[in-house]
């Protein structure tokens, strides 16, 4: 019999015995709607959670310190021997930072800049903590539910502000932006050679934050002095989650400007001292630098370049690789749970096609004696076995989507009353919906296999006496 | 003895059956019932030739419409052969079988076997389908069919719909709509009275002269047996008990 005699008799087989089709199709589709929906929920929250964190500015970033510093991050002191042989650690400064960027897939080097300060606003003074925020950092999870913008330069004189330090400004926080405030600060300015002691006693509050270009030429003389700034801010945006600017920027940061301006105000540092006493006042050096990488994937060949020229580094990747390993047997155990609904539904088609050889009996028997070769009547009954694995593969993927869109709908709800953003919990991309629908069909077949074989055997003559 | 038939003997005739539509070389077909053995049919041998009409008379278990079965393909010999156009069909496969019932043979039933949910054009198309003749030559095969028993205007009816003589004449043109060599009947008119029964006996002898089909069909009725076959052969408990002219033995 040729495929579309063959197709065409299965559907009409399928329609006559409609309501018995329909709840076996039914029930194929039930299995595969929660196949669908259990393994939606896996890849949607692994979606979910890898988005998050790798918005977070964790999972592509490399902390790099000089190796000295590295060892000394709680690990055992080296030995005599090995102190005695090892070579001068690198020094991590403006060089070797613009190396750092040269390497591929590296977006960004920037040092951590926090430090706590005062800021003017209304009138009153508020202590708080500033932190530095990268360009890069525009893409991070962070920003995403921001009021107001992220800054228009790398350059501007604006401020975003910390959801809880914006409270304390005003009760109501949608109210500060566009407002400004004024930041106070102790800029380290270097002292000449020779005139260490008569700058310092020069220098004089309220000096305008402009830089002043022949201290900063002049030849250092091993020390600084510190002096009192002013500078204005626009408040343009306030964040409700504190962005995560690498390893160095876990610090609290309820102030935030652009890197770049932190960068400017050489705000004195604590290791500032440390560096003079050193006598290392020529070029600054940083204890750490965050290099952005283009995508986490890329971390380990930036990690293995940065260790390559000498430098200690640290990344979180070992972390996402088990966050993969636990997603994927997450993902393993909601496909078996929902494979035992799909189980139970092809057990539902054999027992349909069985009953259906039973009721069909003498059908079978006339169209042997019509000419139907055994082979006609299995493929025949494969025939309508596969066309309902397909027909309800194809409504179970549908159900569920549904059963998804329902659980994400509520999800929100619930976050929604819980002030907290919204989430999409699930997720079905092309790959689910095309094997989730194959998997249905070629189940169906296989359940499909003993009756047709069954019908296919059956004796014509005797078939024929059925009544 | 009329030409063509050999009773329960070892038969002078060999693949080479000139003539002859169907015959059989010491058929057998025996049954396992519990432990002991029902022969079915036992050593028969008979010769029908192309063109024939032979009723096959016997009472109720004398092996007559095992003997159809075997003669249609649809169950096979336990011993001897049956040569269909010198194809013996105790050599065939399965598919060679189905082969033979599509193409060589057309059945007709006591209890006519049309598909219930299937109409009468649907019912008559299904034979076309199975062998896959070609698409646009089934609407001419399917009137040609159903005109000739004279059920035309009633294409679109369901089984259920027709009278029990509407639905024999559909199930003659579903089996002659393949055009084949050898009609095969079983008690044709057992489920029918005998007006309308008379009327299916009369149009199996029309299509037996006007298409010179060869007719070998299984009755119970002397009367019509005697009336419309050329040669009635009887069978008792699996063999062959007598055979000869319609006329002789009616």
């Amino acid at each position: 019999m040729k495929l579309r005699d063959l197709t065409e008799l299965a559907a009409r087989n399928l329609r006559e015995a409609g309501l018995r089709n329909s709840l076996t199709t039914l029930g194929i589709a039930v299995g595969v709607a929660s196949l669908v929906a259990m393994l939606s929920l896996g890849v949607g929250l692994q979606e979910l959670a890898s988005t998050r964190l790798s918005r977070s500015g964790l999972f592509d970033a490399v902390f790099v310190t000089t190796q000295a510093n590295m060892r000394a991050f709680g690990g055992p002191p080296r030995p005599a021997a090995e102190r005695a042989t090892a070579q001068p650690a690198r020094k991590l400064d403006d060089d070797a930072r613009q190396r750092l960027a040269g390497i591929k897939n590296v977006v960004e080097v920037y040092p951590e800049v926090r430090f706590p300060t005062e800021v003017q606003f209304d009138g009153k003074p508020y202590m708080t903590t500033v932190a530095g925020i990268p360009a890069s950092a525009r893409g991070d999870g962070a920003f995403d539910e921001m009021k107001g913008s992220f800054f228009s330069g790398p350059e501007a004189d604006e401020a975003i502000l910390q959801i809880e330090f914006a409270r304390d400004l005003s009760k109501q926080s949608d109210s500060l932006i566009g407002k400004e405030l004024v930041l106070r600060y102790a800029e380290k300015e270097p002292l000449p050679a020779d005139d260490a002691l008569a700058t310092r006693a020069a220098a004089a509050p309220g000096k305008d934050a402009a830089k002043d270009s022949a201290a900063n030429d002049a030849p250092a003389s091993g020390g600084f002095a510190l002096v009192p700034r002013e500078m204005k801010l626009r408040i343009i945006g306030v964040v409700e989650t504190e962005p995560a600017t690498g390893f160095g920027g876990f610090g609290r940061g309820r102030l935030l400007i652009p890197l770049q301006i932190a960068q400017n105000l050489r705000i004195a540092q604590p290791t500032d001292m440390r560096e003079m006493l050193r006598g290392n006042t020529g070029k600054p050096s940083y204890e750490s630098l965050t290099v952005r990488v283009s995508s986490p994937q890329a971390v380990q060949a930036v990690e293995d370049a940065i260790k390559g020229m000498g430098f200690g580094t640290f990344s979180i990747l070992d972390a996402t690789k088990n966050l993969r390993l636990f997603f994927t047997v997450f993902d393993l155990l909601l496909g078996i749970f929902g494979s035992l609904a799909l189980t139970v539904a092809s057990l539902g088609i054999i027992n349909t096609l069985v009953m259906a050889i039973l009721e069909r009996r003498r059908e079978i028997g006339i169209l042997k004696a019509l000419g139907a070769a055994d082979r006609d009547v299995r493929r025949l009954f494969f025939a309508e076995a596969g066309a309902m694995g397909l027909l309800g593969g194809m409504l179970g993927v549908a159900i569920g989507w549904l059963i998804g869109r329902a659980l994400t709908f509520g999800t929100n709800v619930y976050l929604q009353r819980q002030e907290l953003p919204p989430i999409d919990l699930s997720s079905i991309p092309w790959w689910m919906v095309v094997g989730a629908i194959a998997f249905s069909f070629f189940v169906s077949l296989a359940a499909g296999m003993y009756p047709a074989s069954r019908a296919a055997r059956l004796n014509p003559v005797e078939a024929l006496r059925y009544e | 003895m009329a030409a063509g038939v050999r009773n329960n003997s070892v038969g002078e005739m060999t693949g080479n059956s000139d003539g002859f539509a169907i015959r059989t070389e010491r058929v057998s077909r025996q049954y396992a019932m519990g432990e002991s053995l029902v022969h079915a049919v036992d050593d028969v041998s008979i010769a029908v030739q192309a063109g024939e009409f032979v009723a096959l008379l016997g009472s109720s278990g004398s092996g007559k419409s095992t003997l159809l079965n075997l003669l249609a393909g649809l169950d096979r010999p336990s011993s001897g052969a049956i040569y269909a156009h010198d194809h013996n069909l105790a050599e065939m496969n399965s598919q060679e079988l189905a082969h033979h019932r599509s193409h060589t043979v057309g059945m007709v039933f006591q209890a006519f076997n049309l598909l219930p949910r299937m109409t009468l054009e649907e019912n008559v198309e299904l034979p076309l389908r199975l062998a896959e003749v070609d698409r646009a030559e089934r609407p001419a095969r399917v009137r040609e069919a159903v005109e000739r028993v004279s059920l035309a205007a009633r294409l679109t009816h369901r089984p259920s719909e027709l009278s029990g003589g509407e639905q024999q004449r559909a199930a003659l043109a579903r089996a002659l709509v393949n055009r084949p060599t050898i009609l095969l009947a079983d008690e044709p008119t057992g489920n029918l009275d005998s007006v309308t029964g008379d009327a299916i006996m009369h149009l199996l002898q029309e299509i037996n002269r006007n298409l010179r089909m060869t007719i070998v069909m299984v009755t119970h009725d002397k009367v019509r047996a005697a009336r419309y076959a050329h040669r009635i052969i009887t069978m008792r408990d699996g063999k062959l008990e007598t055979e000869g002219a319609s006329d002789e033995i009616a």
